[in-house]
């Protein structure tokens, strides 16, 4: 056991850190590391930075054009990342639909679509969740009827994140009604210029477009958009579950966030004095940051097994949980640092416009915002019952 | 001992809900919180005239003589709906002022008018980094001549872009944080040297900040004594903090039974998610916040009459218990209706937020805790 870094893996850090000064003035400033108010450019710009460097794709082979990282180069590198405060590029393309492609898919569909989802080109969405399946995914009732060489997709999916800018959708439907429900399930790659498709969308709490709903329409589908066999989607779809959940964790980016909050209660004022010092206040930092690093060192666990050939399973359920509820915890507590100036309603103003101190500037919406990160990818309820069957054998 | 409501105040309980029921909808209250006004100009004439806003003032002063259980009453209604017009700032604070402390002459000016519905009030004492010591105040009263020239700036100031006058809280002597040198005064907010600039809050209110730029005031806008005002700041502060209690209560029993209902409709692996043991504590423990609540508001609001002490513990107790239970039972609330509960539409997060930034007016968790440790 060792956690010194080599020399080499200090060399990369390093080249993490020249490389993100370059971009850092190439990129447009997007404010607040959130979803909110982003044009697609915006979510793009990093991106293609990374693209260009050969740095876009850390979990993918080498030989799809992924970098070749091991665990430790990928933990730098995110660290380097998030510390620098730099956007997240989306997982719906990079890290969850080519995998599934990599994985299963077959050859034409390799050339086809992965060296788009590297660029950039393709832009994808996850259409998973529908209105009456949540939480119990395999319930889904979107069909597809095969017919000659396409299949014809009928339903609604929803909550599908930023899909008003998608290419791509990935999709789960049905295609065979009369078995066990996860025996029905195919998993389908839709155009989303396909005819018959339409996208409505949703507004969340803090005002964010960020979620939208979609239509499909006797949406004519070719069936060499159909990853792996018929009816076997569900293996595939579990496949990409556990890759978004271990993405959830964002240890790298809770840390800087813990320590944007440490600035802000070294600005605040409690008595005169700065809130940072404030024996309670500090108390609740020091809970977090504890609470954190043993999260992160579960994190590093999780890795080297992987690292040694074993897949992530049900653990990535605890990174989920945990990592989630430190995400809000931390929005939690960033608005009670802030006090007062937490109650404007940054959406009702101009841009660039402010009240109050600039750090106070859509934390209220982000802490609201969050509290989404215990729903979505499998909610932390529907964490919980996996550990207890899969793990405690309850 | 007995808690019952009198029979005024369950029929003043029953005329409010059923005003709000037939014309403060939530479908109605999306509309004119997003509008310019921010409020449908009509609701408060007629609150004035079901008698809400003259309901806890005193009768020689156009009021029907009821007290703070009559406030509570009225803010559990009020909570319910989300009701975004300023019967605390005015009706609250503004005639609790006025009751504690006003001249007869101040009294006979504003009273009636407040019970009438012809003044809006905005209580501006909040500082940019005072956070929530009530003394920690660096705007000034000077004295000059007869009156005072006020100078200073006083952060959020809810319901101030539509009020008429400010309650003002400065320093007449002393230095910062000093417990003595603190006066109050009645501004008029057209007065010369005011400034505002307004905005919309996240929770639908509206709010302003507001400077003072050598603002002269008469002798007559002074409420109470100079230099000795913090007590009754203090006083009436807890007045108001009742009144957000039971608010937050309001708010609170309309997300435990709107969750619990939505529990039973709500399908997935073909039952209905409230058969889920995980989800049923959960909502059980929603419902035990939410009883607590009721118990500490009713404890504060039959105690705000009591020594100082007592006062002051009760409030805080209060404002602990109500910021705690209004985080949890917002926080499960949007987390048991899912992805449904992140969305705007839905009047679920509208409720979670108000409770979220009811634990921040005057004075949080933490706040409280230590003025509870203080005291105690
Ligand atoms: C902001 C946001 C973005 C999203 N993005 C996407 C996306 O891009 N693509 C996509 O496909 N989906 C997306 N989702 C959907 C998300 O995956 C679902 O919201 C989630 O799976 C929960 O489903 P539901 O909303 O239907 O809630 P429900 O399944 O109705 O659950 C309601 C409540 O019941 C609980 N519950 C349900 N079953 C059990 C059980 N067995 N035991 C205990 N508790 C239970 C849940 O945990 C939850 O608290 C997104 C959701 C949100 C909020
Ligand atoms: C100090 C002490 C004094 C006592 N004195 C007396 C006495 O004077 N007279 C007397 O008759 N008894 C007495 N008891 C017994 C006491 O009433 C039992 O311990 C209690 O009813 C729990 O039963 P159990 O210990 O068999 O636990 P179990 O019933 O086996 O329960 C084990 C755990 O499972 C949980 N559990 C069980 N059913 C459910 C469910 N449906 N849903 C969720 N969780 C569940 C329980 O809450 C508990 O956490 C005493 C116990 C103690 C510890």
């Amino acid at each position: 056991m060792d956690l010194t870094f080599s020399p080499e893996e200090e060399a990369f850090r390093q080249e993490v850190r020249a490389f993100i000064a370059d971009a850092r003035p190439q990129l447009p400033d997007v404010g607040a590391p959130e979803l909110a108010n982003r044009t697609k450019e915006d979510y793009l710009a990093w991106h293609k930075l990374l693209y260009k460097k050969g740095w876009v794709a850390p979990l993918w082979p080498k030989q799809y054009g992924g970098t070749g990282w091991n665990v430790t180069q990928r933990y730098i590198f995110n660290e380097e990342v998030a510390d620098a405060g730099m956007p997240t590029t989306l997982p719906f393309g990079l890290n969850m639909v080519a995998p599934v492609i990599f994985t299963y898919g077959n050859e034409e569909q390799k050339k086809k679509y992965l060296p788009r989802i590297l660029s950039g080109e393709d832009w994808w969405c996850q259409g998973y969740s529908e209105p009456g399946s949540g939480s119990d995914l395999a319930s889904l009732r979107t069909k597809a009827v095969r017919d000659g060489d396409f299949y014809i997709v009928n339903g609604q999916k929803t909550w599908t994140t930023l899909a008003q800018f998608a290419d791509w959708i990935f999709c789960l439907v049905r295609t065979d009604p009369n078995v066990k429900q996860q025996e029905g399930i195919t998993f389908l790659l839709i155009d989303m210029k396909t005819p018959g498709i339409t996208v409505k969308p949703i507004i969340v709490l803090d005002g964010a477009h960020e979620v939208n709903e979609v239509f499909f329409d006797n949406v004519k589908v070719p069936v060499e958009n159909r990853v792996g066999e018929e009816n076997k989607g569900w293996t595939y779809a579990k496949f990409l579950l556990v890759n978004e959940r271990s993405g959830i964790a964002g240890v790298a980016r809770s840390k800087k966030a813990v320590e944007r909050l440490k600035e802000i209660a070294g600005a605040e004022r409690i008595d005169g004095e700065p809130l940072i010092d404030d024996e309670d206040f500090a108390r609740k930092i020091a809970d977090l940051e504890i609470d954190l690093a043993a999260l992160e060192f579960t994190e590093l666990r999780t890795l080297a097994a992987e690292s040694k050939g074993r897949m992530a399973g049900p653990e990535s359920s605890i990174l989920k949980i945990r990592g989630t509820e430190i995400q809000q915890r931390i929005t939690e507590l960033t608005v009670e640092a802030i006090g007062y100036y937490a109650y404007p309603n940054d959406r009702a103003l101009g841009a660039n416009e402010f009240i109050g101190p600039d750090y106070a500037l859509g934390e209220a919406g982000h802490y609201f915002n969050m509290r989404k990160t215990s729903i979505y990818g499998g909610s932390n309820e529907i964490q919980r019952n996996i550990i207890a069957k899969a793990v405690l054998g309850l | 001992m007995d808690f019952s409501f009198t029979e005024e105040q369950t029929l003043l309980r029953n005329s409010v809900s059923k005003y709000l029921a037939d014309n403060y909808k939530f479908d109605q209250w999306r509309k004119f919180t997003r509008s310019e006004l921010g409020r449908d100009a009509g609701h408060w004439k007629q609150f004035a005239e079901l008698g809400l806003l003259a309901a806890a003032l005193p009768e020689e002063h156009g009021g029907l003589g009821g007290g703070p259980v009559d406030s509570l009453v009225i803010m559990e209604e009020f909570g319910k709906a989300l009701v975004v017009e300023p019967y605390i700032p005015t009706v609250v604070i503004g005639a609790g002022f006025l009751k504690a402390a006003g001249s007869e002459a101040q009294k006979s000016e504003w009273l009636n008018r407040i019970a009438a519905g012809e003044t809006m009030m905005a209580f501006a004492f909040a500082e940019p980094k005072g956070r929530y010591n009530l003394a920690d105040l660096s705007t000034t009263a000077k004295k000059q001549g007869a009156g005072y020239v006020l100078n200073g700036q006083k952060a959020v100031v809810i319901g101030a872009p539509w009020a008429d006058t400010l309650i003002v809280t400065a320093r007449t002597s002393g230095g910062q944080r000093d417990r003595n040198g603190i006066s109050v005064f009645l501004v008029d907010k057209k007065a010369k040297g005011v400034t505002t600039r307004d905005y919309p809050t996240v929770d639908g209110l509206r709010a302003s900040e507001i400077t003072f730029e050598n603002v002269e005031v008469p002798a007559t806008a002074l409420i109470g004594a100079a230099d000795a005002g913090l007590p009754l700041v203090e006083q009436v502060t807890d007045e108001a903090i009742a009144a957000v209690c039971a608010d937050a209560t309001g708010a609170m029993k309309v997300l435990v039974d709107t969750t619990v209902e939505y529990s039973k409709t709500r399908k997935q692996f073909g039952v209905p998610i409230g058969k889920f043991q995980a989800l049923q504590h959960r909502m059980v423990d929603m419902f035990v916040n939410y009883e607590q609540s009721v118990s500490i508001t009713l404890m504060v609001t039959l105690r705000l009459g009591e020594s100082e002490t007592e006062r002051a513990k009760a409030a805080s107790a209060a404002k602990v218990t109500i910021g705690k239970a209004g985080r949890y039972v917002g926080q499960q609330a949007v987390q048991i209706h899912g992805g449904i509960g992140m969305t705007d539409e839905l009047n679920v997060g509208h409720y979670f937020k108000r409770l979220t930034l009811a634990d921040t007016l005057f004075g949080n968790i933490d706040h409280h805790l230590k003025r509870y440790a203080a005291l105690s």
